[in-house]
């Protein structure tokens, strides 16, 4: 028993009884204003109507007497399979996107911290000249095809006379940049766009279309979050395995990928939440055979008001899998890992 | 060896590709929809080019008051606040332009910034004073700030307390995450029902403050303020997870050392907690940032946007006019959004988070 190990006791014990009650005060408040709005769902979802209309009661057999109406009626009765079907596409969709950003931005991330890209400005500003051009010659009715084959043929040319005139390059921030801003655009603004592609593609109302959707803006958030965790992990480890012959994609995935796990699991929790929950995309882009649950829910505002103990019912049924996730990963989270997923 | 010299190119390809296919094209679509007027004909639509008409009827004309707000007369206190933050924008560019290291893009863009700030800070000035009705970009504005700051300081001092030891803090951890978990939708209309004050849970609370009778929809700031609760209530537990593993990263080691040289809590928290978890900060508030400024399910469930405009945000806006069939006016709101975010966003990096990452 040394001094140290007396001074490590004092600074990893608890706080003191005062701070402790001062502690456990501010904690119970917030998990009250937490749990509040959860329990109201809770006691509505076993409300009749007249007793959401007639005034606020709040325990079940005191105040009013409880009915599993809503529930029977979600999950047995009538809505069955309109609670079914958008429950299984939900799961589908959320977990597809959610695995799929994972790779691609994992990988994209492990590029962006390892490699040094250097893009030339010339090269991204034929590029996206071209692109315009191309786009506006479709607008103005020229078939796509052509307009493709025309403008890719002009990006070479391009390429190879003015573009390679500019020097001046982007760096590896720049790309990063590039990637989270594409998540300022207002969904409002983008969804049109995007309803016209898919529905050339004849991909409207399909799972895969939201999927690529959920996948294409979920990317920038797996990759910002994963690349500021790369950086925490040294680069020694991989210098030593580089040596003894391994190959830049056996590093990658059998050393990073299982270092960086914790991080992974976390962001995989934020991109899983966001798929799971986005209302305004799927709103344009499914109809009856992609519905996801977040639409089920907003439907429940029909002609005659909101049902709102058919919503409760929804919305507790459509967090049960989250949480269950949740709490299956909380301890990689606990473990202090996810740190480096943000550090800057 | 071929395959390994391609490896950067493999790694970041296939991420960078599916964004542009999905990005570029809204992004140029969208633009040309914005300067642009869109009809419904017989059989189809029509796509008439106007110009930047929707933008001039967004800052000058029909829509000024709704977008912009409606401005006040001068106060002083309101012209007092300008006039300050003015001197202290031309103080840090003269500081710059004094410097040793100046170049034209540096000055260029610091007097761009300049001017956008002070416009935006008049402004704000104007609509806020008695007599003024901010509009929907002051709003955002409004719901943007507040929000993050309160946000960040509640996730903030909850995580601080969760890492105490404390028996049942697990416990504590797992519930505070639960509002991260509704749809965005479902909380909407959960706050609906809890702002009821009618037949909302509170009713017997408004009852004893008389207070009855008295409906969110009638006062601006009452809607506004419960629309930025419902805010803070969801996006909460974001701050609070990624704070809390950062403080949980803290070493140890640090902490003590600073205890045996007599340090108290206080200064311990200023000089050893603040900087480990800035660099995280400074990220967070810019994803936060981002997604903030699009906020729209609460707005548009809870209030609908009223009492007359006022709690409208950008995002709710466009999705109105959107709503009127006016895709050229929405995609012009949009478009001005893209660039208020831009600007916010750049120049956080610039100023916050690369200071942050030099003082590291």
């Amino acid at each position: 028993m040394s001094i140290k190990t007396l001074f490590r006791r004092k600074s990893l014990s608890g706080p003191s009884p005062l701070g402790m009650v001062f502690s456990y005060l501010v904690l119970g408040a917030w998990a009250l204003v937490v749990l509040f709005p959860l329990y109201w769902l809770f006691v509505t979802s076993l409300k009749l109507p007249i007793d959401v209309n007639t005034g606020p009661f709040f325990v079940p057999f005191v105040d009013f007497k409880p009915s599993l109406h809503a529930w029977h009626y979600i999950l047995l009765g009538d809505l069955q399979n309109d609670t079914i079907r958008p429950y299984v596409t939900t799961i589908i969709v959320a977990l597809t996107s959610s695995v799929l950003s994972l790779l691609l931005g994992t990988a994209a991330a492990y590029g962006l911290t390892r490699f040094e890209y250097r893009p030339r400005v010339g090269a991204v500003l034929t590029f996206i000249g071209c692109l315009v051009l191309a786009i506006v010659a479709i607008v103005l009715g020229v078939p796509w095809q052509i307009a493709a084959v025309v403008a890719i043929a002009l990006f070479v040319l391009l390429l190879q006379t003015i573009g390679r005139r500019f020097k001046r390059s982007l760096a590896n921030s720049d790309i990063a940049f590039w990637l989270i801003s594409q998540r300022m655009l207002p969904p409002v603004a983008v969804v049109i766009p995007i309803y016209v592609l898919f529905q050339r593609l004849h991909l409207l109302d399909t799972r895969t279309a939201l999927i690529i959707t959920y996948l294409a803006t979920n990317l920038p958030i797996v990759i910002w979050l994963m690349r500021d965790y790369f950086q925490t992990i040294p680069v020694e480890l991989e210098e030593y395995a580089a040596i003894d012959g391994a190959s830049r994609y056996r590093i990658f995935w059998s050393i990073v990928v299982p270092l960086a796990l914790p991080g992974l699991v976390a962001t995989f929790l934020f991109v899983l939440v966001f798929a799971w929950n986005e209302y305004l995309l799927a709103l344009f882009l499914s109809g009856a055979d992609a519905q996801t649950l977040p639409l089920t829910v907003a439907a429940q505002n029909a002609t005659r008001g909101p049902q709102w103990w058919y919503m409760s019912v929804l919305i507790l049924i459509m967090i049960v899998p989250v949480i269950a996730i949740a709490i299956a990963l909380e301890r990689y989270i606990a473990r202090g890992l996810l740190v480096g997923a943000i550090k800057g | 060896m071929q395959a390994e010299r391609l490896a950067g190119n493999v790694f970041v390809w296939p991420a960078v590709l599916v964004v542009l296919f999905l990005s570029i094209f809204p992004l140029i679509i969208s633009l040309y929809l914005s300067l642009s007027r869109f009809k419904f004909v017989k059989g189809g639509f029509e796509i008439k080019f106007v110009g930047l008409a929707n933008y001039k009827k967004l800052f000058l004309g029909s829509q000024q008051g709704h977008f912009l707000g409606v401005m006040a007369g001068s106060s002083p206190v309101g012209w007092l606040v300008f006039a300050a933050v003015v001197v202290l924008l031309l103080w840090s560019l003269v500081r710059y332009v004094r410097s040793r290291s100046l170049s034209v893009g540096g000055v260029v863009g610091r007097v761009v910034s300049t001017v956008i700030v002070s416009t935006g800070v008049w402004l704000l000035v104007r609509t806020l004073s008695a007599g003024g009705r901010p509009g929907t970009l002051v709003v955002t504005w409004i719901y943007v700030f507040v929000g993050i700051a309160v946000q960040y300081l509640i996730g903030l001092g909850l995580a601080l307390l969760t890492t105490q030891r404390l028996p049942g803090r697990r416990f504590f951890r797992v519930i505070f995450l639960l509002p991260m978990m509704i749809t965005p939708v479902g909380i909407a209309y959960t706050f609906r029902m809890l702002t009821d004050t009618d037949k909302g849970p509170f009713q017997p609370i408004w009852q004893a403050l008389g207070l009855a009778l008295y409906s969110w929809v009638n006062d601006p700031w009452g809607a506004r303020a419960a629309v930025m609760i419902g805010d803070i209530w969801q996006w909460t537990p974001f701050m609070f997870v990624v704070l809390l593993a950062a403080l949980e990263s803290l070493s140890v080691e640090q902490v003590e050392a600073a205890l045996v040289d007599g340090a108290n809590r206080w200064q311990i928290f200023w000089n050893i907690t603040v900087p480990a978890i800035l660099p995280v900060s400074t990220t967070l508030i810019l994803i936060r940032m981002i997604e903030a400024f699009k906020i729209v399910d609460i707005p548009n469930v809870l209030t609908n946007g009223g009492p007359g405009t006022a709690t409208e945000s950008m995002t709710l806006h466009s999705f109105i006019t959107w709503r009127a069939l006016d895709l050229g006016g929405s995609a012009a709101i949009a478009y001005v959004l893209l660039f208020v975010v831009t600007f916010v966003g750049m120049s956080y990096v610039n100023l916050v988070r690369q200071r942050v990452s030099e003082g590291q």
